[in-house]
């Protein structure tokens, strides 16, 4: 709802009102309303074009949003004089395609930001990003450059990346799509630990049953609206709404849940 | 002609199916052994017959005096090759000019919003007028014209304006070159690059311009050839180059074998940077692949 003035509602991580967003002629996100709390795990479902990514990329700021606000740990990101940068600093996002970058190692991509953003001398940078990179099981891998590694490994490197910047709140566009199926399972685990480690995640996904296991919320979107939410095991056993009861009755036919 | 391109075509007719290894390898033997014979029996008797065509044609005699004359020809190599460093020197200078400026131009053009407008307008019109002008008039322009204007404190030597010239126009054709390769980094890597908090500038240091530099070194240094061969037009302005020095010798016997002498230093200096430029691109075309899986 509209409420005006300096919100402070501790316990909030991210809180989107009335999010409209358009490319041209196609409106792709009409009246997006959610609040997610600290430690939360969301899962936004829904076909592909229903506006799970470009809801992402605004919460980020990649894209600029035509209408509504969202606010991040109570300060609008979307307020006019906002420095855009200080505030993707504190948001991580994960992408489809990894966009890990070519030129640098492994070590080289995650320490990076905190090289050039926070201004880490190179040698604390090196180390935390080795730290992180040991934790994931990527050591080994420090000084590789992406494309010698598979297609779970960037993806894995590119969720240490945003790590590495301490976010937050971390949003994962549809992390898995992009792998050969027996790649899926490494990169899932290591959202499960985050989870498990109290992460507050955005997790755009086709994997309902990672979906499943994993989320506290689960949002199903059409349209460009969230038509439906509640907790998963409602929204998978017993979902209200007849699009989302036949979205999830085509992810059943095609053996995804 | 089937000199270059003979043997190995002929290699690679590998016949498909039938027949054992044994047979296939012993044909494809005798078909490399017999087209080296042909290769070199035909490229004998081809340069044979052009060499004799040549030598007999009427003149000949004289084009030799002229051009090829062995005394004239040792007497002018050390003077020309010493001349050659004026051309090393301008070529160097300008060349660290021009890639300086041509990425700030290629960088201005890129910056965004309408605040930027004037900047990128500038960056655009420097492009077009100095791509569009011929590169003597440059020279003269500036070599001749300016130090001809007399103001306190500009430098009336040639070499400097020469240096001017080169970077004037050569930028403007780098700056394109780089162009293309910014716009050849997908805008997904700065996309990634933003997201982590790295300011545009930032994210164009560090992620877009090393990926960029490093996709366009081939047409770089194509231009770079250019450049080297250029260096010659700002004899027109005074500065006793390469070429002026030949110019000198030729005068002073009235034979053409000193110009002979920097052909050849050209061809000596560029085709090693020419094999070196198809040698990266190579490279660069393997590497895509093998990354492409």
């Amino acid at each position: 709802m509209a409420t005006t003035g300096a919100t402070d509602r501790t316990g909030e991580a991210l809180r989107i009102e009335g999010l409209h967003k358009s490319f041209g002629d196609l409106e792709v996100l009409r009246g997006i309303d959610l609040v997610i709390a600290e430690h939360e795990v969301v899962c936004l479902i829904g076909a592909s074009g229903s506006g799970k990514s470009t809801l992402l990329r605004c919460v980020n700021l990649l894209e600029e949003i035509d209408a509504g606000r969202i606010v991040v740990a109570s300060e609008e990101i979307t307020a006019p004089k906002v420095d855009v940068d200080r505030i993707r600093r504190r948001i991580g996002i994960v992408f489809q395609a990894f966009n890990l970058f070519p030129h640098m190692s492994v070590l080289d991509n995650v320490a990076l930001a905190p090289r050039r953003v926070l201004h880490k001398p190179r040698r604390e940078a090196d180390a935390d990003a080795l730290a992180l990179l040991e934790r994931f099981g990527l050591a080994d891998k420090r000084a590789e450059f992406p494309d010698r590694l598979s297609g779970g490994q960037q993806q894995r490197v590119a969720i240490v990346r945003a790590l590495a910047m301490q976010p937050d709140l971390l949003l994962l566009d549809e992390i898995t799509s992009a792998l050969d199926p027996e790649l899926v399972a490494e990169v899932l685990d290591v959202i499960r630990e985050l989870a498990a480690g109290g992460m507050t995640m955005v997790i755009a996904t086709h994997e309902m049953g990672f979906a499943r296991d994993i989320a506290n919320r689960v949002c199903f979107l059409d349209g460009g609206r969230i038509l439906e939410e509640g907790p998963p095991d409602r929204i998978f056993s017993d979902p209200r709404e007849e699009r989302t009861q036949r979205f999830l009755q085509r992810i059943i036919a095609a053996g995804r849940l | 002609m089937s000199v270059a391109g003979g043997p190995p075509s002929i290699i690679d007719l590998d016949v498909g199916g039938g027949g054992g290894p044994r047979p296939v390898r012993r044909r494809r033997q005798r078909f490399t052994w017999r087209s080296l014979t042909v290769a070199a029996v035909s490229t004998v008797v081809f340069f044979g017959i052009l060499v004799a065509i040549l030598t007999n044609a009427p003149g000949w005699a004289r084009f030799q005096e002229s051009f090829l004359n062995s005394e004239y020809f040792w007497r002018a190599l050390p003077k020309v090759i010493e001349a050659f460093w004026i051309n090393v020197r301008l070529f160097l200078i300008a060349e660290v000019v021009i890639l300086g400026l041509g990425l700030l131009l290629a960088v201005m053009r890129g910056l965004p919003g309408p605040v930027f407008f004037p900047v990128r307008l500038l960056a655009t019109v420097y492009v077009d007028v100095f791509r569009a002008l011929p590169g003597v008039l440059v020279i003269f322009m500036l070599g001749f014209g300016i130090p001809g204007l007399r103001i306190e404190g500009v430098p009336i030597d040639p070499f400097f304006w020469a240096i001017v010239a080169l970077s004037l126009l050569y930028s403007a054709y780098v700056s394109e070159v780089y162009r293309a390769g910014i716009e050849s980094v997908h805008p997904s890597q700065e996309a990634a690059a933003r997201s982590l908090g790295l300011s545009r500038p930032q994210a164009l240091r560090y992620v877009v311009l090393p990926q960029a530099v490093r996709r366009v070194i081939p047409p770089l240094l194509n231009d770079f050839i250019g450049l080297q061969k250029d260096t010659v037009l700002v004899s027109f302005i005074g500065v006793v180059e390469i070429f002026r020095t030949a110019q000198i010798e030729q005068a002073a016997n009235f034979n053409f074998t000193p110009y002979m002498a920097v052909a050849l230093v050209f061809v000596v200096v560029t085709i090693p940077l020419a094999r070196f430029t198809d040698w990266l691109v190579a490279r660069d075309r393997a590497r895509a692949a093998a990354g492409a899986r």
